[in-house]
Formats: structure tokens, C-alpha cells, sequence
């Protein structure tokens, strides 16, 4: 097991290492600089900030130049945030979408599971049908639909929660993550709710089960000592890509209530080209994906003892 | 023949020993009985042919504007104005009735109603050179802003909706579900460098991808859904491999294993069906995913282009506009969720007919 | 785990001890699902006990509050990109900074056009225009407590001009004489230029050619003095991009000191007691947030969080103006938003097809219908409220005479024109504009174009490198004279992009530039336009205005085309309100 761990962790570097590479290369492409504007400044002044930033070098140099300041951690200026760094804008953006991805992944995972385990268990009837089409309405409203009224229900007219912003403009009950995590987590818990009640399903429908209710065991001890765990399997495989998706925290969700989170400073510095920050950004987050997947394997090799060797 | 685990109980009668049984016909069968499916199925093709040849029937162009009609609400009177010129055909342009006053600001309240009275029952209003009268254009799911008819809109905008979500979700199946088995049965060394490939990918910027991808080959529809579905494959793989990982320590693999089957045999035959059930779930779960996923793009600047639409976008305009025309957003959003829900009441019959382990004997 | 046929003894107890294992594995399961439940029970808890316990720091305020405290609550947009006054571009920075330094002179109370005193507290120049001494006011502080001194202004043009600094608005100085050559290089000493420091508290200005509006021009962000022990404190004079803007660096001369800035979230700025006119300074602070999306912005409006919006989303500016015109303001500004055409393209170099495609478009009914805010339909490009110059007549909506001029070109009802593409960039009310006009070409004209929607840089990549058919644009004036407007379109001006040159327009734009009677020099500029308008290698569409949410509360908030108001005359009644 710790075998596993640590290599899945030492192939962090290469991967890493590969995704630097190519959006480095990749964003090379796309048209548009980050100095263009509207009101285009003279071709010097372009010139002179291309210098300034080692833009103007051949694309190797810069590659190599990046490079050597990422392995010390150091991921450059910003382009947009003019007075900060690539590092100090991840230091303040990261905290707020980590947590509205946390209150959100928890939202998800208890209240998908369990709608997944109650549908399971009362298939094809009412407490199957409901919390299903609940669910289904989570995915199939958009966050940026969905976003908007419960910011207005919410904030405006209950006036529970921040109508914008994270600091606050208003003294409201409820923390500004509550909102954006709800919107958020709601997504998610109908996608685990789902899987959760396929993967209940076929562990119902095996063998041993049938053979422990026959043995007499009761219904609860089923549902949570035997069939909870293999039941739980593609829920599993999903919570990787899941936390991770949360925590790219949602650009439209960040976007709808105004929150300064990581998404949200993501996606504007693809817009405004601003390269540190993008890869900034990018080598973040891959590394928070990888590092998520690690867990999720691990959380499944424990949880099934089968997929063992 | 390997023995599969599932041998399907159906009852053998003379006539049928000719025929053997597969998977799916049986399945087929299965679905009949499953009501809530039927009505998925159905529903979703009711909506699919609406999408293809509603647009020919409404009457109304899904892009040719009449911008001060504006947003009218759903089956609101609109009035034609005719506007008299002294050189050329005089010039008709319709209005909303509620936006009538808005015609006549410069005089006093009392009087203004008096005119819209007036319209309203029926006669016609003259001042100046302009004449206003009611027409009978009905609108029965509204106008969006620039004055165009939400139903058919709405329509077109399915058709686009419906093909990305239809195509995309085809290339994610086709790759993710090959990959995810591959790199589940082969274990080992072949599978990490899988894996970690998808890893790979999964972490790069989509959005940069797609953007470059549109920049490069140009706004090209068909290009929307390749990309979505070559982000979309990733999950889909990370599923499969999962339950191929833990399927294929099971006997019956050992025994096709030992029967010296193929591997590619035993990888088609016997494990992909076996895990048929969680691809259907996941599919019946990408298909809105994608539909959504165009819709942010479209947020973004990098869908259909305008005239055209897709539910995304349509769905995006109206939440924006949702205290004041709030029709612009609830259609677009009813054949939206109504759609995703049919597919997942279908996917969820289809999955039940498909694994007899959960029939109801 | 189908077990087919007996099972073996070793499988027992291999399935035996797997019974254990799985026991140990349930419980280990258990646990840690017990364990994520009572994180999230406690998270609960936590952001909610947190909630409750909000700390009522300086910008949770409650409308009431901030009117009895006398702080602003208001929107600036996205988020600027930096408040050095020499890196600044956008009209956002420019209102934040504004509040924190002042210039030679400053905005009026009420007229855009005119100035009155700021650093400066009096000033002279010659016949012409083209000398002007300004006379630095001895009580005019720095918040460091160093005096304002004319050798700031000096420091800070030169910072401008220096070409390793890289300002983007460097181009604005180049009326300096001199400054051109300083800044490519061609002159070492910035002696040289035609900005002098006669002593402590006098600055003589020598410009290349008469500047009647040079009062106008000086309140720019590129005009602007910075403390030099500031700025020297985090690097060179030509460092960019350092500490010195942040709260508790910036160094300050208006109205306001800089308290907090939270990125994407609020810039706290405060009095600032060394200002020289402090006594008249009627707030104690404003807050700007920074709210890039209407709705957003307008809800929080609502919600009792602020005093003043920045814009409103389309759809709500008809039931402000029905339902409450009291809380929405429509100011004209100066903007014009038009198309820009290439002419080089065949089929769009002939200026009567350009004419025609000017006159089949309903400016009225886009601005009545889709717009409705208002705005005014542009009938010349300079819009109106430049001082004394009077915008031009030309462009109407005539589609018979469109039809004409398009069959003289040899497009008759539009057979055989090329099809184009229309470009513009991601906004629903670009996209509204375009789809009207694209209907409009269709109907009257039975011309086909394509529309197509980029995304920001690649819309401006296109523009500037000149890829496309017909782009989309707009055009904001920096200062009150039409030479902001009508400067850009001489032959190979970077924001042309058009590949119109005329070298008439060119000779009739530096004579402009060249004269020194202020009435005259407007009638040559006039004539320019015309010229300018004869050829429309553009297409006209509106001039903008300036529409955003204000709240009664909020005193002397004149409407003024530029949007830039003097922070210090601005108050707050202490009134009781309905919220909404």
C-alpha cells in the first residue's frame, strides 16, 4: 500500500512536468497577446513590454526560463493583477474555492449517498422515483441558472445570504460559501445519488446478498456492512474527478455570486492571455487533480479488496 | 461458450429453440414492461421530431427580427403599426399591446388608456401618419427580446442542442469505454501510462483547448462536439476501469482466461456487458453534461453562432433576463429539463432491461 | 462471489479470513463515513456560528450606517489592473484614482468641460496655446507630509516617457515638446522636453503646437504626479509592477488615502487629512467594489448594499424608468459605438456601398427598442458635449437613397455584393445590435453577412491585424476636445485599422494642430469630420451613455459626459429610505 503511494506521488513530477509543457506550448498558439487593448498602444510600447516580460525571446528560452523559476516555486508575475504575483494571487484565491469546495463535496457526498442508498433499497417506488428526479433536476438546471435564483431567493428576498460578494457588504446569517456550495454540491450529489443507486443495485441483486437475507441478517446490517461497500465502487472511481471538478471551483458558480475564488481568476487570465498566471493556475490544479485521483485509488483498493492482486 | 453469469432465465419454447435468445432482445422485452421508461422514450421522441420539423410549422422565422416587439409575453395581443411615408410602401412593424403606452408618452395617462382601450377592442387608432391596430399574431410561447418567437427558437435550438449532445456523448463513449478496458484488464505497467495519460489531460485547461481548437479550424460546429467529447471520454474510462479492475479477478474471467480466449474476446464479450449497466448510467449521465457543457461555452463565447441557437444558449439569455421575461427562461428550460429527464428515465429502463440480475423474480 | 459447484477447502478459509478482513473493512468504512458526516455537521455549524459572529469590519455597512458615516458605497466594474497612474489604462483605474491623487487641475461640480484648481492654484499661458506655466498652490500636500512640488510633474512625465517603463498611454505625452524624441531615443536628457520646474512651485509647460484644451488633458490618468519616494522606495524610475500601490505604500495627494484593497472584492479608500482643501472634503470614505456582472451589481442595489451601480443589465432599465426613475441615471457620454469597415476589401472600398450600409440602418429603432436607454443615434462620430464643436448631420436612416447609391455601385438590390463577415466581441448586446443590423442589411439592402462572435483577444487580434470584413468597435474620449475622436484616423495611426488614408484629412488634422485661435482651429477639425464622413469608412450606430443606479441619498452627482467626478463635493443626506 505505501508502495503504491509513494509511487503514484513520485509520478507526480513527470506528469506535472508534461502539463507545464504542453499548455506552455499551447497557449503559444493561440492568437492574442495579453497587451492588446481596444485603444492599441504603439507598436514600441508593445515592443518595450514584450521585452520587459521575456516575451520577445525565442519560445525555448522562455520555456527554459520558466522553467528554472517553477522548480523553485516560483511561478512569476502576473499580467493583469499588476502588483501581485502569480504565487500571492493563488495564495488568495485558492483558500475561498477550497472552501466552498469542501462544504460542497460534503453537501454532495451525504446527501447523494443517502439519496442513492434510500432509492436503492425502495426500487421503482415513491422514495426511489422522488429523490431521483430530484436529482435529475439538479443536473439538468444549470449552476448559472440555478445560481441566480437562489442568490435571489436566498439574498434578497429571505435575506439569509450575501446577495454578492465573499467579505460581506450586509451582516446575513449564513456564511457567503453556503450558496455557492449549495449550487454547486447540488450538481454533484444528483451525480453520486445516481451512481450510488446503480452501484447499490447490482450489489442488491448478487448472490451473497440474497444468501445473508436468507440467513435472517437484518435490512440495515445488509444495506451498511455488505452491500454499502461494493455498492459504493463507481461512486468511488467518480470522487477524484469529482473533488477536483469542485474545487476548479465552478467558474459560473464563483461568477454568479461574485466570489474571488481560483475558477474565476482561471478563467480571466485565459481571457486577458495572461500566461504565469494561467500556467500558474494550471500546474496548480493538475497537481491537486492527480493528487485527488491518488486518493480516490487508494480509497477503492481499501474498500475492495478484490481489485487487489 | 464461457459460462457468463448472465444466463438469462428466459422460458424455452419449442418454436424458439430455432432462435436463440441474445441479451438484447430480451432486453427489449424487459423495457415494454417498465412504463416510466416507455414514457422516457417516447417523450424524448415526441420532443426530437418537434425539434426536427416544429420549426416548418410555427409560421414564424426562428431569425428574422421585428425588434420593437421586443419580449412580449407568452399569447400577448400585438398590435401592427403602419406607418404612412410620403415616398415608398408604408412601413409595418408590430408591437407588444402592453408596450403601447410606451408609444404615446407625451400625453396624459387618462388619455393614453383611452387609446389602448380603444386598440384593444378592436378599432383602429390613427395619429399622424401612423395607424395602430390589433393583428392577430399570436405568440404562444412569446418573443424574445428581438422580437423573434421563442416556440420556434426553441425548436431550432433543440436540434442543435440535441445533435451536440447526441455526437459528443457517441466520441466520449467510443474512446473512454476502449480505453477504460484496456487499461482496467491489462493492469501493470500498461495501465499507469494509460491512466496517467488521462490524468494528464483531465488537468489540462479545457477552455484553452477549445479555444484553441476554435481558432485554429475556425467556428466550426462540428468541431464543438469533438472537443467536448474528447474532454468528456476521461470520466467515462476512469469508471470502466474501475469495474473492470474489479471485475476481472472474478472466476469466469479466469475461466475464459484459461479457455485461451482472445483477449480482445474476453475484454468485448464478456467484460464490457458486464459492465453495460454503469455505462449506461454514465452515458444517460453525460449526455446532460455535454448539453451543459455546450451551454457554458456558448456562456463563453465559443458555441453556435448567432442566429442560430442551442437550449444552452437560450437558457443562459433568459436566466439573465429571469425577473423580467421570465417566459425566456421557463420554456427553453421545461424542454431542457424535460428532455434529460426522458433520456435518464430511458437509461434507467434500459439498464434494468439489459442486467437480469435485477429482475424482479 | 459466485461460488459455481462445491467449494473448495482452501477457499473457505481464504473466503474465512476475507470475513474478517471484510468485518475490519466495514467498520473501517463505517468510520469513515461517520467521520465525513460529522465534518460536514461541524462545518455546518462553524460557517454558520461564523456567520452569526460577522465581524462588523469598516465594509459590512448597512446603508443607513454608511450614510450617517458618511462612506460611499459604489461599483467601479472589474476589478483594476493596477493603480500606478503612469500603468493605468481603464476608465476603472481612473475613477479610483481619482480619488487618491489629483492633478494640475480637476473636474468641475457640474461641467465636464470646465476646471477647477487642484494642484495648481493658478495659471497662465501664451497666445497661442502652446506655453502654459502652472503655479504649484504652497499648502498642496503629500500624504508622506512632503510638499507637492513642480519637480513631482517633472519626475513623473519623465517616468512616463521613459521607454524601459513601458506606459501604454506614453503616446498621450507626446504633445510635450520633445517628448517624442526622449522617448524613441533620439535626445538622452530629459532636459531636452518641454516640461520645466522654474522653481519649487512653478511648472512650465511648452507643448509642440497650440493646446487650447490642455486643462481637459491634464486631468488624464497619464498626466497625473506621483510621489518620488514612493515610487523610488520599490525600485528605478522605470520599474514596473511593484509594492508601491498597496495600502499602507501609496502615497497620496486628493481627497483620499488608500485603507485596504482586497482583490476582486472592495478598495477602501479614507479622508485624507494633509489634503489641502480637506475642510471641504465632505465624505469621510468610499468603497468601490469591484462587481463585473449587471445583474449581480443590480442586486445587490437592490438589497440596500450600495449607494451606486455602474451600469444596469438591459432588461431591468425599462422597469427603473417606469417603476422607479428616481434610482436610474441616463447621462450622455462620450462614446460612439460604430462598426469599423476594411476597405480594402472588394465590395466595401467603394464609399458609396459604405454610405448605403450607414443609411439602411434604423438607428431610432435600435436605440428605442434594444437599447432603450436613450442613447442617442450618431450622426457624425465626434458625439456631442465637446466643448464648442457642434457633431455633424451627416448619417441618417434613408433606406430608398441606400437602395440608389448601392445600385450606382453596381449592386442592384444587393445582387452580387460578396458575402461578409461581421465580427464582434461575446455580449449579448453586441449580439442583439449585429442580429438587428444583419436584419436590416437583409431587408433593405439584400445584403448577406455573416455574424461571428470572438472571444475578446482573438476579437482584438483581428481588429488589429486587420483580418477582417467589418469589426465591431467603440471609441471613448479621453479628454473634452473632438481631436480625441477625430486624431485616430489619420493614415497609419495604430487605432485606425481600417486601411482608410487620406492625406487631406492628414494636412487638415495637423493644421488643427498648428493653430492657435481656438474657434478656428474647430472649424479646420469640422471640416475634417466631413471630409471623414464623406468617405465613412466606418458605420455609424450610437452614441453611448453613461446609465447606472443612484440612490437618492447621494448629493451633487452631476451628470457629467466624461464620468469623471470631483469625489470631494460628493456627499451623503442622512436620510431614512425604503430599501429598493
Amino acid at each position: 500500500m505505501i508502495k503504491i503511494i509513494v509511487g503514484r506521488l513520485l509520478q507526480l513530477i513527470p506528469v506535472l512536468w508534461i502539463i507545464l509543457t504542453l499548455t506552455f506550448f499551447m497557449i503559444k498558439v493561440v492568437p492574442g497577446g495579453p497587451f492588446s487593448a481596444e485603444r492599441q498602444a504603439t507598436p514600441e510600447v508593445i515592443a518595450q513590454l514584450n521585452a520587459y516580460y521575456g516575451l520577445d525571446k525565442p519560445v525555448w528560452r522562455q520555456y527554459l526560463g520558466y522553467l528554472s523559476k517553477v522548480v523553485r516555486f516560483d511561478f512569476g508575475p502576473s499580467y493583469t493583477y499588476q502588483s501581485e504575483s502569480v504565487n500571492e494571487i493563488i495564495g488568495r484565491a485558492f483558500p475561498i474555492s477550497l472552501q466552498i469546495g469542501t462544504l460542497a463535496f460534503c453537501i454532495a457526498l451525504v446527501i447523494g449517498v443517502t439519496a442513492g442508498v434510500i432509492a436503492a433499497v425502495n426500487k421503482n417506488k415513491l422514495l426511489d422515483y422522488l429523490p431521483m428526479s430530484i436529482s435529475m433536476l439538479g443536473i439538468c438546471l444549470p449552476t448559472f441558472v440555478l445560481g441566480p435564483i437562489l442568490a435571489l431567493v436566498f439574498g434578497l428576498v429571505l435575506k439569509l445570504a450575501p446577495v454578492s460578494g465573499w467579505y460581506g457588504l450586509n451582516y446575513v446569517p449564513l456564511h457567503p460559501a453556503v450558496m455557492p456550495a449549495i449550487t454547486l454540491g447540488f450538481f454533484y450529489a444528483a451525480y453520486i445519488a445516481r451512481l450510488t443507486r446503480g452501484g447499490m443495485l447490482d450489489i442488491l441483486n448478487q448472490d451473497f446478498i440474497r444468501t445473508a437475507r436468507a440467513k435472517g441478517v437484518p435490512e440495515h446490517e445488509i444495506i451498511f456492512r455488505h452491500a454499502l461497500r461494493g455498492g459504493l465502487l463507481p461512486v468511488v472511481a467518480f470522487l477524484g474527478p469529482c473533488f477536483a471538478g469542485l474545487i476548479s471551483g465552478s467558474f459560473v458558480v464563483e461568477k454568479v455570486f461574485n466570489v474571488p475564488g481560483l475558477g474565476q481568476e482561471f478563467i480571466k487570465s485565459v481571457f486577458n492571455r495572461d500566461y504565469p498566471l494561467i500556467l500558474g493556475t494550471v500546474v496548480f490544479f493538475g497537481a491537486l487533480i492527480v493528487i485527488f485521483n491518488l486518493v480516490s485509488d487508494v480509497v477503492q483498493l481499501l474498500l475492495d479488496p478484490r481489485s487487489r492482486k | 461458450m464461457a459460462v457468463a453469469p448472465f444466463a438469462a432465465p428466459v422460458p424455452v419454447q419449442a418454436e424458439s429453440l430455432e432462435r436463440g435468445s441474445s441479451l438484447w432482445r430480451d432486453g427489449w422485452l424487459r423495457l415494454q414492461q417498465n412504463r416510466i421508461a416507455l414514457f422516457g422514450l417516447w417523450t424524448f421522441m415526441l420532443i426530437g421530431i418537434l425539434c426536427l420539423g416544429g420549426p416548418f410549422f410555427t409560421g414564424y422565422s426562428y431569425e428574422s427580427t421585428e425588434i420593437s416587439l421586443r419580449a412580449s409575453a407568452p399569447l400577448e395581443r400585438i398590435v401592427l403599426k403602419t406607418e404612412f411615408r410620403k415616398v415608398g410602401e408604408p412601413r409595418e412593424s408590430y408591437l407588444a399591446l402592453s408596450s403601447l403606452e410606451d408609444e404615446f408618452l407625451g400625453q396624459s395617462p387618462a388619455e393614453r388608456r383611452a387609446i389602448i382601450e380603444r386598440v384593444e377592442n378592436g378599432n383602429e387608432f390613427r395619429e399622424g401618419n401612423a395607424a395602430y391596430r390589433l393583428s392577430n399574431q399570436r405568440h404562444v410561447f412569446g418573443t424574445d427580446p428581438l422580437g423573434r418567437d421563442l416556440l420556434t427558437r426553441v425548436l431550432i435550438g433543440g436540434r442543435i442542442s440535441l445533435a451536440v449532445g447526441f455526437a459528443a456523448t457517441l466520441v466520449s463513449i467510443v474512446i473512454g469505454v476502449v480505453w477504460g478496458a484496456v487499461a482496467g484488464f491489462a493492469g501493470g505497467k500498461v495501465d499507469t501510462v494509460m491512466m496517467r495519460f488521462a490524468d494528464i489531460l483531465y488537468a489540462l485547461p479545457f477552455t484553452v483547448i477549445v479555444i484553441l481548437l476554435m481558432v485554429i479550424f475556425g467556428r466550426n460546429f462540428v468541431l464543438l462536439f469533438v472537443a467536448i467529447g474528447a474532454v468528456e471520454w476521461l470520466n467515462m474510462s476512469r469508471i470502466v476501469r474501475g469495474q473492470i479492475i474489479a471485475l476481472k479477478n472474478q472466476e469466469f474471467i479466469e475461466a475464459a482466461i484459461s479457455l485461451g480466449l482472445p483477449t480482445h474476446r474476453i475484454i468485448f464479450r464478456h467484460l464490457i456487458p458486464n459492465v453495460m449497466g454503469s455505462i449506461i448510467i454514465y452515458t444517460t449521465l453525460t449526455v446532460p453534461n455535454v448539453m451543459l457543457l455546450e451551454a457554458v461555452l456558448s456562456f463563453l463565447g465559443l458555441g453556435v453562432q448567432p442566429p442560430l441557437s442551442s437550449w444552452g444558449v437560450l437558457i443562459d439569455e433568459g436566466s439573465r433576463t429571469m425577473e423580467t421575461s421570465l417566459w425566456l427562461l421557463f420554456f427553453p428550460a421545461v424542454f431542457f429539463t424535460l428532455t434529460l429527464f426522458s433520456l435518464n428515465f430511458l437509461g434507467d429502463g434500459l439498464r434494468d432491461a439489459l442486467d437480469p440480475k435485477s429482475s424482479k423474480d | 462471489m459466485n461460488s459455481e459447484g462445491a467449494p473448495q477447502t482452501g477457499k473457505i478459509i481464504r473466503s474465512l479470513r476475507s470475513r474478517q478482513e471484510q468485518r475490519r473493512l466495514g467498520q473501517a468504512v463505517k468510520t469513515v463515513i461517520g467521520l465525513i458526516a460529522v465534518l460536514f455537521a461541524g462545518f455546518l455549524v462553524w460557517k454558520f456560528v461564523r456567520g452569526a459572529a460577522a465581524d462588523r469590519s469598516s465594509y459590512s455597512l448597512t446603508l443607513r450606517e454608511a450614510n450617517s458615516n458618511k462612506i460611499l458605497l459604489m461599483t467601479v466594474g472589474s476589478e483594476p489592473r493596477t493603480l500606478d497612474p503612469q500603468e493605468a489604462q481603464g476608465v476603472t483605474e481612473h475613477h479610483i484614482i481619482m480619488a487618491m491623487i489629483e492633478g494640475l487641475v480637476a473636474p468641475s461640480i457640474n461641467d465636464q468641460a470646465t476646471a477647477v484648481p487642484g494642484m495648481a492654484d493658478r495659471w497662465e499661458h501664451n497666445d497661442d496655446y502652446s506655453v502654459w506655466t502652472f503655479h504649484i498652490g504652497e499648502d498642496r500636500k503629500w500624504s508622506n507630509g512632503d510638499p507637492v512640488t513642480a519637480e513631482d510633474f517633472v519626475f513623473s512625465y519623465k517616468r512616463m516617457l521613459t521607454a524601459s517603463f513601458g506606459a501604454q498611454y506614453a503616446e498621450n505625452l507626446y504633445i510635450l515638446k520633445g517628448a517624442e524624441e526622449y522617448y524613441k531615443g533620439k535626445t538622452r536628457n530629459f532636459d531636452d522636453v518641454g516640461v520645466k520646474a522654474i522653481d519649487e512651485h512653478n511648472l512650465r509647460i511648452e507643448l509642440v503646437g497650440p493646446t487650447p484644451y490642455l486643462l481637459s488633458l491634464v486631468q488624464h490618468d497619464s498626466w497625473l504626479p506621483v510621489n518620488a519616494k514612493a515610487i523610488l522606495k520599490f525600485g528605478h524610475i522605470d520599474t514596473r509592477d511593484t509594492k508601491w500601490t498597496h495600502p499602507g505604500n501609496y502615497v497620496a495627494n486628493g481627497p483620499f488615502i488608500m485603507k485596504t484593497w482586497r482583490p476582486n472584492d472592495v478598495i477602501e479608500v479614507i479622508r485624507n487629512p494633509l489634503y489641502w482643501d480637506a475642510a471641504n472634503v465632505k465624505l469621510n470614505g468610499i468603497n468601490f467594489y469591484s462587481i463585473e456582472n449587471a445583474n449581480t451589481a443590480g442586486r445587490a442595489f437592490q438589497a440596500g448594499q450600495l449607494h451606486k451601480t455602474d451600469q444596469v443589465s438591459l432588461d431591468k432599465v425599462p422597469y427603473y424608468r417606469r417603476v422607479h426613475p428616481e434610482l436610474i441615471r441616463i447621462d450622455p457620454s462620450e462614446g460612439v459605438y460604430f462598426y469599423r469597415i476594411n476597405i480594402s476589401r472588394k465590395g466595401l472600398d467603394n464609399p458609396k456601398v459604405r454610405l448605403a450600409l450607414n443609411l439602411a440602418i434604423d438607428r431610432d429603432g435600435i436605440v428605442k427598442n434594444i437599447l432603450r436607454e436613450d442613447q442617442k443615434p450618431a450622426t457624425g462620430f465626434t458625439p456631442p458635449g465637446m466643448g464648442d464643436y457642434t457633431p455633424l448631420k451627416k448619417i441618417t436612416y434613408d433606406p430608398e437613397r441606400a437602395r440608389q447609391l448601392l445600385a450606382e455601385a453596381g449592386y442592384p438590390k444587393g445582387k452580387g455584393f460578396p458575402k461578409f463577415t461581421l465580427h464582434f466581441n461575446t455580449s449579448e448586446s453586441h449580439r442583439a445590435i449585429a442580429e438587428a443590423i444583419q436584419q436590416m442589411w437583409k431587408e433593405e439592402l439584400g445584403i448577406d453577412v455573416t455574424l461571428e462572435n470572438q472571444e475578446w483577444k482573438v476579437y482584438l487580434d483581428t481588429q488589429n491585424s486587420m483580418n477582417y470584413d467589418i469589426s465591431r468597435s467603440g471609441w471613448i474620449g479621453d479628454f473634452i476636445d473632438p481631436v480625441t475622436f477625430l486624431s485616430m484616423w489619420t493614415t497609419g495611426n495604430g487605432n485606425n485599422n481600417t486601411h482608410w488614408a487620406n492625406s487631406k484629412y492628414d494636412a487638415l488634422i495637423e493644421q488643427a494642430a498648428r493653430t492657435g485661435d481656438p474657434k478656428a482651429r474647430l472649424d479646420i477639425l469640422h471640416q475634417a469630420e466631413e471630409l471623414f464622413l464623406s468617405e465613412v469608412p466606418v458605420v455609424l450606430i450610437y452614441w453611448y451613455t453613461n446609465t447606472y443606479l443612484l440612490r437618492p441619498a447621494v448629493q451633487n452627482w452631476y451628470p457629467l459626459v466624461l464620468g469623471n467626478h470631483n469625489y470631494k463635493y460628493i456627499n451623503l443626506k442622512d436620510e431614512l429610505e425604503r430599501a429598493k
